[in-house]
C-alpha cells in the first residue's frame, strides 16, 4: 500500500516544521503575529488529523468536532487551575519541568474526558447514516457549547466545585459560564505542541495500518460486505470516533492553555466547519494534506490581515475556487494532460 | 401559556418557511445548502434598503426582495453548485459553506456590522385577543403566510408539470433525463423557489426580531435545517411540522427554564427523534439493498 510508504513523510514534515520555526524563533526573525499563531497552528493540525480519522478513514461526516475540542480545552483549564491551587504560585516561575508536567497532565485528562464524551455521543450517533449522522453531530456540538454556557466552576478552601448557579461563585473563579475561563496561566509551548502532534500522528498512523484500521476502512467502503464478513461494525466505528474525540480533546487543552482567557463560543459550529475545510482541502483520508492545509489556512487569514476588511472575503473566494477547480472533471482532465491516463476512482 | 404557544407557532412558522427551502433543495439536488440561511439575510437587507433608502412601500419592497433572492439563488446555483453536479457530497457541502462565508462578508462590506433596525411593516394590522393572549399583526401574517405557502407548494409539486418534473428528478436523475426532463433547469427552478421563500422568511424574521446584521441568517438557517431533518428531509409537510414543533419547543423551553439556553432542548429533541425514527417524523424509510 502507498500509505505505509508515506508514514514517515508526516513525521519528517512535522520535524522540519518544528526545526524551521524553532530556528526562526530563537533568531527572533519571526513576526510577533506569526509567533502567536504557532501553538494554534499545531492545535489545528492535530484537530485536522483527528477529524480526518473520522471523515476520511471511517467515512462519517462529523460537524461537531469543535465540541470535543472544547471539552478538552475546559477540562485542561480546570485541571491546571486545580493543580496550581495546590502549590506555591512562585514555584512555577522558570520551572520548565514543572510547567511541562502540569501541561502533560492537563492534556492527558482533557483527552480522557473528551474520549468519554466521544464514547457517550458515539453510541447513539453511529447508529445513523450519512447526512443524519452529520446533523446529529452538529446538534451535539451545539449542546456541548450551550452546556458550557451554564457551567460555573470555582476553587475555594474546600477544593474544586462545579455548579449551575452563577450566584454560588466563591473563592477563585475558574469557569464563569458564558464568560468562559479567565486568568489561565499560559503554559503551552510550541515544542510541547509538536511532541503532541508527533504522538497523535504515531497513534493514528499505527491505527490505520493495523488490523482494526483495515476493518474500519472495510466498513467505510462497504458496510454490508464488512458486516457479512463478521466485522463488528459499531465497535470499529466507535473506535475511530473515540480516538478522534480524545485527540481533539488533547488539541483543545493545548490550545486553551496558550491563552489567558477562553470562551465557550470559540468552539462553535464555525470552528467545526473550519477544521472540516482543512480536511477536505487537504484531501480526504490524506494525513499529510490535512497537516499542510491546517497550517496554510490558519496562517492565510493572518497574512491577509493588511487587506483587513477584505480578508474573509478573499478566504471565501479562495475556498470556492479551490473546490470548483479540484472537483471539476474538465479541469482535472486539463491538469492531467491529454495523454495522461484517467485514474480509476470508485464512486463515493 | 397560550401566549408562549402562539409565539412559538409564529417563530416556528418562520423556521418552517426556511425549512421548506432546505427540504426542496435537498430532495431534488441531494445537497445541504448551507448558504440558505444567508439568503434570508440578503432578503432582509434587500427589503430594508428598498423601504428605507428608496422609500418604496412595504409590499413592493417585499416583492423586490423576493426577486433579488430568486435571481441570487439561480446565480449561486449556476456558478458554484452546477460545476460540482458529479462531485462528492462533501465537496458540494464545503462549497456551500464557502458561498455562505462569501455572502456574509459581502454583506459586511456593503452594510457594515452595525445593526440595522428593521421597520415593523405590519403595524397597521390591529392585534387581536385570543383568550388571555394578544396576537400581534406580525404573528398573524407569519402564520397565515406559512399556511398559504405550504398549500401552494403542495399543489405546485402535486399538480403542475414543473412539480412533476421536480419529483421525477428527485427520484432518479438519470431516468428523468431519459424521459426528456431538463434536469438542470428543474434544479435551477428549485433553487429559485427555495430562495424566494428565504426572502419571505427574511422579511418575516426581521419584522419579528428587528435587528439586522450580516450574521442574522446563520442561526435560523441551522435551526431550520434541523427542523427539516426533524420532520423528515425531502418531505414538504414534514418541514412544516418540524419547523412549528421546533419553534414551540424553543419558546416554551425559554419560558419554563430561563437559566438554561433553549438551544439545548431544541437539539436534544432532534437527537431523540432521530434515534427513535432515523428518517425523521414524516420521512420515507429507505430500505438498504445489498
Amino acid at each position: 500500500m502507498k500509505r505505509s510508504k508515506n508514514r514517515f513523510v508526516n513525521y519528517i514534515i512535522v520535524l522540519v516544521f518544528f526545526a524551521v520555526f524553532q530556528i526562526l524563533l530563537s533568531t527572533g526573525t519571526l513576526s510577533s503575529l506569526l509567533k502567536g499563531q504557532l501553538i494554534p497552528i499545531v492545535s489545528y493540525m492535530i484537530m485536522a488529523v483527528s477529524l480526518n480519522l473520522v471523515v476520511g478513514i471511517s467515512g462519517e461526516l462529523s460537524l461537531g468536532h469543535a465540541g470535543f475540542m472544547s471539552v478538552g480545552a475546559f477540562t485542561g483549564v480546570i485541571v491546571e487551575a486545580a493543580l496550581l491551587s495546590k502549590m506555591d504560585p512562585s514555584a512555577l516561575n522558570g520551572n520548565m519541568g514543572m510547567q511541562m508536567m502540569i501541561l502533560a497532565v492537563a492534556i492527558v485528562i482533557g483527552a480522557a474526558v473528551a474520549a468519554v464524551a466521544g464514547f457517550l455521543i458515539g453510541i447513539p450517533v453511529l447508529r445513523l447514516n450519512g447526512d443524519y449522522l452529520a446533523i446529529v453531530t452538529l446538534a451535539f456540538g451545539e449542546i456541548i457549547k450551550n452546556l458550557l454556557y451554564c457551567l460555573y466552576v470555582y476553587i475555594d478552601d474546600r477544593g474544586l466545585h462545579f455548579s449551575l448557579d452563577p450566584n454560588s461563585l466563591n473563592g477563585t473563579t475558574v469557569l464563569n459560564g458564558p464568560m468562559g475561563a479567565l486568568g489561565i496561566k499560559k503554559i503551552s509551548t510550541f515544542a510541547a505542541g509538536c511532541v503532541l502532534l508527533l504522538i497523535v500522528l504515531f497513534i493514528i498512523q499505527n491505527l490505520i495500518n493495523s488490523k482494526s484500521g483495515r476493518a474500519i476502512m472495510a466498513i467505510r467502503d462497504n458496510r454490508i460486505a464488512a458486516e457479512a464478513s463478521g466485522l463488528h461494525v459499531t465497535k470499529y466505528k466507535l473506535m475511530a470516533f473515540v480516538t478522534s474525540a480524545a485527540m481533539a480533546g488533547a488539541a483543545g487543552a493545548l490550545y486553551a492553555l496558550n491563552y489567558s482567557t477562553i470562551v465557550p463560543k470559540k468552539f462553535d459550529f464555525n470552528t467545526s466547519i473550519l477544521v472540516l475545510v482543512f480536511v477536505v482541502l487537504g484531501g480526504i483520508g490524506n494525513m499529510t494534506g490535512s497537516l499542510i492545509a491546517a497550517a496554510l489556512l490558519t496562517v492565510l487569514p493572518e497574512m491577509l490581515r493588511e487587506f483587513s476588511t477584505y480578508r474573509m472575503l478573499i478566504y471565501a473566494i479562495v475556498l470556492i475556487t479551490v473546490m470548483l477547480l479540484t472537483n471539476n472533471a474538465k479541469f482535472k482532465a486539463f491538469l492531467n494532460g491529454p495523454f495522461h491516463k484517467e485514474k480509476k476512482e470508485g464512486k463515493e | 401559556m397560550l401566549t408562549y404557544l402562539i409565539n412559538g407557532i409564529s417563530l416556528g412558522s418562520v423556521y418552517a418557511i426556511i425549512a421548506l427551502g432546505y427540504t426542496m433543495v435537498y430532495g431534488i439536488a441531494k445537497m445541504l445548502n448551507f448558504a440558505h440561511g444567508d439568503i434570508i439575510m440578503v432578503g432582509g437587507y434587500a427589503s430594508f434598503c428598498a423601504m428605507s433608502y428608496l422609500g418604496w412601500p412595504p409590499a413592493v419592497a417585499v416583492l423586490f426582495s423576493i426577486g433579488v433572492c430568486t435571481v441570487l439563488g439561480i446565480v449561486i446555483e449556476r456558478l458554484a453548485y452546477k460545476p460540482l453536479r458529479s462531485a462528492t457530497s462533501l465537496a458540494v457541502l464545503i462549497t456551500a459553506i464557502g458561498v455562505s462565508y462569501f455572502l456574509q462578508n459581502v454583506a459586511l462590506l456593503v452594510w457594515t456590522s452595525n445593526p440595522k433596525v428593521y421597520p415593523n411593516i405590519f403595524e397597521k394590522i390591529p392585534p387581536i385577543t385570543v383568550g388571555e393572549a394578544q396576537v400581534s399583526g406580525v404573528t398573524m401574517v407569519t402564520i397565515l403566510a406559512n399556511i398559504v405557502i405550504m398549500i401552494a407548494l403542495t399543489l405546485f409539486t402535486g399538480k403542475t408539470r414543473m412539480g412533476k418534473a421536480m419529483r421525477a428528478v428527485s427520484e432518479d436523475k438519470g431516468a428523468a433525463t431519459l424521459m426528456g426532463i431538463n434536469v438542470n433547469f428543474t434544479i435551477s427552478m428549485t433553487f429559485a423557489i427555495g430562495s424566494g421563500l428565504a426572502a419571505i422568511a427574511g422579511v418575516l424574521l426581521c419584522t419579528a426580531y428587528p435587528n439586522l446584521v450580516p450574521t442574522t441568517g446563520a442561526m435560523p438557517g441551522i435551526k431550520a435545517f434541523v427542523a427539516a431533518v426533524f420532520g423528515g428531509i425531502g418531505s414538504i409537510p414534514g418541514a412544516m411540522i418540524g419547523g412549528i414543533l421546533l419553534g414551540v419547543i424553543e419558546i416554551v423551553a425559554r419560558a419554563l427554564v430561563p437559566d438554561v439556553p433553549s438551544d439545548i432542548f431544541v437539539f436534544a429533541v432532534l437527537i431523540i427523534v432521530l434515534l427513535v425514527k432515523p428518517s425523521g417524523l414524516l420521512g420515507k424509510t429507505v430500505r438498504e439493498k445489498v
